[in-house]
């Protein structure tokens, strides 16, 4: 067992660009679910349209990276009026229906042979990142002893949580004022909010839109350190995973997403690791017959799906999250 | 500042005790709303006035359509067919939320209070017009802290006044029924509203803060407010109306005084059954299988 090797794989991967992605598409949700009680299950489709906005534009017609990233940003905005019209009028669990399904349709239509001259089929797209990659100050990589970066991942790292700063200041900011109140009286009951005078559709739509543009903001980082845009990086998983992250740092708390976000790319990355390694080898620590190193890589979702049971039960508020809030509920 | 509403009283005081009678000075005025659900037919109001300035009571009992006017007149839910209007505006499809700042406010039966809040910010998101709840100006705490440190003085001033202030910091959702109740009242209130109609609010409530509850109310009209609310409890209803309108099955069948309604036949009959103050079991069995053998045989020719 080489326990460096697990805690740098697992140090590396919760501060570096995949736990960014996570990060900025549970901020999203956070404001959503956390906030407004929206209950969207489609993330991945706001982060997908987000991708190939900004694929689509770079690629197809050759526009530059801010066109691009303004296209993504603009596609996820487009996505969350056109969910958000006929749904939001409805009660909640329609929303989670209606994103859900709209999120694998676009997940099927990205990936279509028919839409393959846009899209580029299963493949998806790619060969958009050079003004990106120009951009990079950094001449190597990075190794601190318990964690390590290559160069783009570093470069990736930097944007990506000046980004996630700039979008927690901007939630903080926002959920201060009566603007975030009103969204948070929302969650608790619709129609005392509309008996005071407020248009709560208005609000819900200007929830779902920011939650939307963040994470597409999500989609777009995700399709730049990853080179390429693919319609199976958009599946339902990882909306999921999203929701694990924000439940694991708290909802309805800034920080909340972000923190959730790293403590799971740790335990993910951190658990693989020491799976793959424990079944690896000619003699390996767990024998065969428990375990082989096929297994051994699912054992994280496994022990994934386990912790967050008990983290519902022992802990619902996450991390970050006020008991008090949660005890409400259960009276 | 009390306002003189003897005037107000007065004018209802020569008006005879129909349904749907005129009044010298409407705040609300409906005509022929209805509202079916399914086969029943919920509400079937041909006319209704509200005055101006006085506490109506809307008495009936349980299924009579009381809470099903309350939600069609304040946009909560939408008429198979009608019209009404408060101030003269007509408000059908007007939603919910425009009611609301035309000055017409409803608290509900079951108290919707937002449990996750605390009592300080409940209250505040009464306040109407605040441009902290615009999305761009909220980014920015200078452009609304002015506004919000008005409203949370205001906001104070009517915690103090329904006795709340020492839960101020407390969430909404640890207060007892009756604390609901009063901060439900007092954060109609931030709105500022003209009318204010009140549904049920002395349901689930402990009869020692019932009196206190009842002051709240007359407050209300002594302000210059209009009152409308919907309750069981008769003698609440005979304490502080001025006006009673009685429903039962969807319709308005009395309207009146307190002491005039609660001595009309209609709403003894409608409320309490015609055989209200008679023991069943002294009463002549032939008698009494005669005279329900007659409802039914009328009902059937009816039908």
């Amino acid at each position: 067992m080489d326990f460096g090797s697990i805690i740098d794989a697992a140090i590396s991967d919760a501060l570096g660009p995949q736990a960014v992605v996570f990060a900025l598409a549970a901020i999203g949700l956070n404001i959503h679910f956390g906030y407004t009680g929206l209950l969207n299950f489609g993330q991945a489709g706001f982060m997908a349209v987000g991708a190939y906005g900004l694929s689509v534009t770079m690629v197809r017609y050759d526009m530059p990276l801010p066109v691009g990233i303004a296209a993504g940003m603009a596609a996820a905005l487009v996505l969350a009026l056109v969910l958000g019209v006929p749904t939001l009028r409805l009660r909640a669990d329609y929303l989670a229906i209606v994103t859900i399904a709209a999120a694998e349709i676009l997940r099927l239509v990205f990936g279509a042979v028919e839409t393959k001259e846009v899209f580029g089929g299963s493949n998806g797209l790619n060969g958009y990142t050079s003004t990106w990659n120009s951009l990079n100050p950094y001449s190597g990589g990075l190794d601190i002893g318990i964690a390590s970066w290559s160069r783009n991942d570093l470069w990736a790292m930097t944007v990506g949580w000046i980004v996630v700063g700039l979008c927690c200041l901007l939630v903080w900011a926002l959920m201060r004022s009566p603007w975030g109140r009103v969204l948070r009286s929302i969650r608790e009951d619709e129609d005392a909010v509309r008996s005071l005078g407020k248009n709560v559709f208005l609000y819900k739509m200007q929830a779902l839109m920011l939650g939307g543009v963040i994470g597409g903001l999500g989609g777009i980082f995700y399709a730049l350190k990853q080179a390429s845009t693919v319609p199976s990086d958009y599946s339902t998983n990882l909306t999921f995973f999203a929701y694990v992250a924000l439940l694991i740092g708290g909802a309805a708390r800034v920080m909340g997403p972000v923190i959730g976000s790293m403590i799971f790319w740790f335990l993910m990355s951190g658990i693989g690791q020491l799976f793959s390694q424990a079944t690896r080898g000619a003699d390996p620590l767990i024998p065969d017959w428990i375990m082989t190193d096929t297994q051994a890589s699912l054992v994280r979702y496994v022990l994934l799906g386990l912790g967050l049971m008990l983290l519902m039960i022992f802990r619902p508020q996450g991390i970050f999250g006020d008991r008090r809030e949660i005890a409400i509920d259960a009276r | 500042m009390p306002v003189d509403i003897t005037g107000a009283r007065e004018a209802l005081r020569d008006l005879p005790n129909d349904p749907g009678v005129p009044k010298p000075d409407p705040i609300v005025v409906g005509d022929d709303i209805t509202r079916t659900f399914g086969g029943l037919k919920a509400v079937d109001v041909e006319h209704i006035e509200i005055q101006r300035g006085v506490i109506t009571a809307l008495i009936g009992p349980n299924g009579a359509g009381k809470t099903t006017l309350f939600n069609l007149l304040t946009g909560f839910d939408v008429p198979d067919s009608g019209s009404w209007s408060f101030n003269g505006t007509p408000l059908a499809k007007v939603p919910a939320y425009k009611v609301a700042r035309l000055g017409m406010v409803r608290t509900f039966q079951l108290t919707k209070v937002l449990a996750k809040l605390t009592v300080i910010e409940n209250m505040r998101l009464g306040a109407t017009g605040q441009l902290g709840e615009k999305f761009f100006p909220a980014i920015f705490k200078t452009l609304w802290r002015g506004q919000e440190d008005e409203i949370t003085e205001r906001a104070d001033e009517l915690l103090v006044r329904f006795k709340l202030d020492a839960k101020r910091e407390d969430f909404a959702g640890s207060l007892s029924g009756g604390q609901r109740k009063l901060l439900e009242m007092a954060r109609a209130l931030m709105v500022d509203p003209e009318l204010i109609m009140l549904d049920e609010p002395m349901a689930g409530v402990n009869p020692a803060l019932k009196q206190s509850l009842l002051g709240h109310v007359k407050s209300l009209r002594d302000e210059g407010r209009t009152v409308l609310f919907v309750e069981h409890d008769m003698d609440m209803v005979r304490d502080i109306s001025d006006w009673v309108i009685v429903m039962a099955q969807g319709q308005i069948v009395a309207e009146g005084t307190p002491e005039a309604v609660m001595a009309d036949q209609r709403v003894i009959d409608a409320y309490l059954g015609a055989h209200h103050d008679t023991d069943l079991s002294e009463m002549d069995e032939t008698s009494l299988s005669r005279e329900v053998e007659a409802e039914i045989e009328a009902e059937e020719a009816d039908s």
